[in-house]
């Protein structure tokens, strides 16, 4: 909309200046158009080849039919099954405890000026910037070092360890956009810190604590990098996929791509509506 | 306020990030620092390692490896060029004439975030394979020899790299342009400037550090990236974090796969603190 004012708003033109041609207008949005595509291509691969004909139960890069079949025999190979729900457990757990361990150090950084808080931002922009293999290789290091046995549950610190970062960043943005009077109002009303923090502030940063859930799930379910260190034997939905690659993709794999696709944008549209309706 | 009081309310923010802090702590500055002390063990993962402060691991790495570490940073480096000229343009036209679609086409923009990261560049493996949907085609109707791959080449890396790259760089590069207040460009636009210059010297300098924040967030993760040089290379298209994973998690030769990590941790942060200086915001600012 401000875009729209600006090109309305009248301004002299330099008198030197040759009236625009009117094709060039069209060029820079069939650029953005073109490049929009290109990014969806791997996208339609992905749920087109969960439509594939196979021969065999593995896919070929060739395209030999239409078919449903991988979608009635999705939870077949009970491998790949498993993974999914590893991953899905992994990613709901980690949110739950980045969400709990995140929010009140949010809210710390954001509202209170105290000495350590430079440090703080310093270690959670380090955390989300560190590469992925320096992050994994120093976590393996940590649990060898220490004989810890690799496995589900390594995968879940290591999980919470970088999404508690995110959930910092996303819900202190929320707090600092916080009308602290409001919380003030509520305190001369009467109402004790626990009561204002209940009835006011959560109600209020509560969409920036949904918008880092949502975010947390997404990071959790989708790692790769960091998991193939600290998994051990126990395998994610990422780390099958991977595996499988040398000995073929099973069709159920673009399948469950698919599937996560089309949930997570209906999740992430939904967040959309609540956080128009919310106030402020 | 009572002492007491005051007291009460200057421990308040510790205890509300003590978790989070412990958590961090543990599980990331303590395990970076493991590592230093890791890569300059000597032993086998059956008898166990011994810190022996054997310092050679590092010239040894950087012999043996040298030639993974350059392809790492030219393919990151490369990778990220290209998708910072080939977002730009796209972040600039939704900032700036998006109008009242700017949501909706931010959220296109970011729909490959919505496809598990190793089924992505596992779909470019099949639209790059010899038979799949792009060559095949080709091939069939005789527009290609049959010799023609490009699986396993640095093209096809580098492509994954850079398609993986792209919504990251977006992202960035959209806030700065949108965060421009448009009095400047009117402002330009007054004093006659025309659209060329307006652009170079208004709108690309106020956009800088978006440009700044993109390149660094796409180069780290590119440079330390193994999926694509995994998945659509091939054996002359190793990257640092290929070895450092193999090193790392099936030859339990910790102590190499740790000087590893740790140098290309160090490398990034001296560019990340060097970058700024030459060819930073302050220089682009200098420009105008």
């Amino acid at each position: 909309m401000e875009a729209a004012t600006v090109e309305a708003s009248p301004r002299p033109r330099s008198p030197a200046r040759p009236p625009r041609r009117r094709w060039t207008r069209f060029l820079l949005p069939t650029y953005v158009v073109v490049v929009l595509l290109y990014t969806m291509v791997p996208i339609a691969v992905m749920i087109l080849y969960g439509f594939n004909q196979s021969p065999t139960d593995r896919l070929t890069f060739a395209w030999n039919g239409f078919t449903l079949d991988w979608y009635r025999r999705l939870f077949e190979i009970s491998d790949l099954t498993d993974a999914l729900l590893h991953s899905l457990e992994i990613a709901a757990l980690s949110t739950v405890i980045a969400v709990a361990l995140g929010t009140p150090a949010a809210l710390a950084l954001a509202r209170y000026r105290f000495r350590g808080r430079g440090l703080g931002d310093v270690v959670v922009l380090a955390d989300i910037a560190a590469p992925s293999v320096v992050v994994g290789a120093s976590l393996l290091g940590f649990f060898v070092y220490l004989g810890v046995p690799r496995g589900f549950g390594t995968i879940l610190l290591a999980h919470v360890a970088f999404n508690v970062a995110f959930v910092v960043i996303v819900v202190q943005a929320r707090v600092s956009d916080l009308d602290e009077s409001l919380v003030e109002a509520a305190r001369d009303l009467g109402a004790s810190p626990l009561v204002a923090f209940w009835k006011v502030t959560l109600p209020l940063i509560f969409p920036g604590i949904l918008a880092a859930s949502l975010l947390a799930f997404a990071l959790s379910i989708d790692d790769f990098i960091i998991t193939s260190f600290v998994a051990g034997q126990t395998l994610t939905f990422p780390l099958w996929v991977y595996g499988a690659v040398k000995v073929g993709i099973p069709p159920q794999v673009f399948v469950m791509g698919t599937l996560i696709f089309t949930i997570g944008i209906l999740f992430a549209i939904a967040a959309v509506i609540a956080n128009r309706r919310s106030p402020a | 306020m009572s002492v007491g009081a005051r007291l009460r309310r200057s421990i308040v923010p510790y205890l509300l990030s003590l978790p989070a802090g412990l958590w961090l702590l543990v599980f990331f500055l303590i395990p970076l620092l493991t590592i230093i002390s890791v890569s300059l063990m000597v032993g086998n993962p059956v008898e166990g390692f011994n810190l022996t402060w054997n310092f050679d691991v590092y010239p040894d790495a950087v012999s043996q490896y040298a030639t993974q570490y350059g392809r790492s940073f030219l393919y990151g480096g490369i990778s990220t060029l290209i998708a910072l000229v080939v977002m730009y343009p796209v972040a600039y036209w939704i900032a700036f004439h998006g109008g009242r679609h700017k949501s909706v086409l931010l959220f296109l923009i970011l729909l490959p975030f919505f496809v598990s990261f190793v089924i992505r560049i596992l779909s470019w493996q099949f639209i790059l394979a010899d038979e799949g949907i792009v060559l095949g085609t080709l091939k069939d109707i005789g527009l290609l020899g049959e010799g023609v791959h490009v699986l396993s080449t640095p093209g096809a890396v580098i492509a994954g790299l850079t398609y993986d790259a792209l919504p990251f760089m977006a992202l960035p590069l959209y806030v700065s342009l949108e965060q421009i207040d448009r009095a400047h460009v009117d402002a330009a636009a007054d004093l006659y400037a025309n659209a060329r210059q307006r652009f170079l010297r208004v709108i690309l300098p106020l956009s800088a550090p978006g440009v700044y924040a993109g390149i660094l967030l796409v180069a780290i993760t590119n440079v330390g990236d193994y999926l694509s040089a995994s998945i659509l290379g091939g054996p002359n298209t190793t990257m640092i974090g290929n070895v450092i994973q193999t090193q790392y998690v099936q030859n339990s030769n910790y102590p190499l796969a740790s000087a590893l990590a740790l140098m290309l941790m160090t490398t990034l942060l001296v560019g990340m603190f060097l970058y700024p200086r030459t060819f930073g915001t302050r220089r682009l600012q200098e420009y105008t």
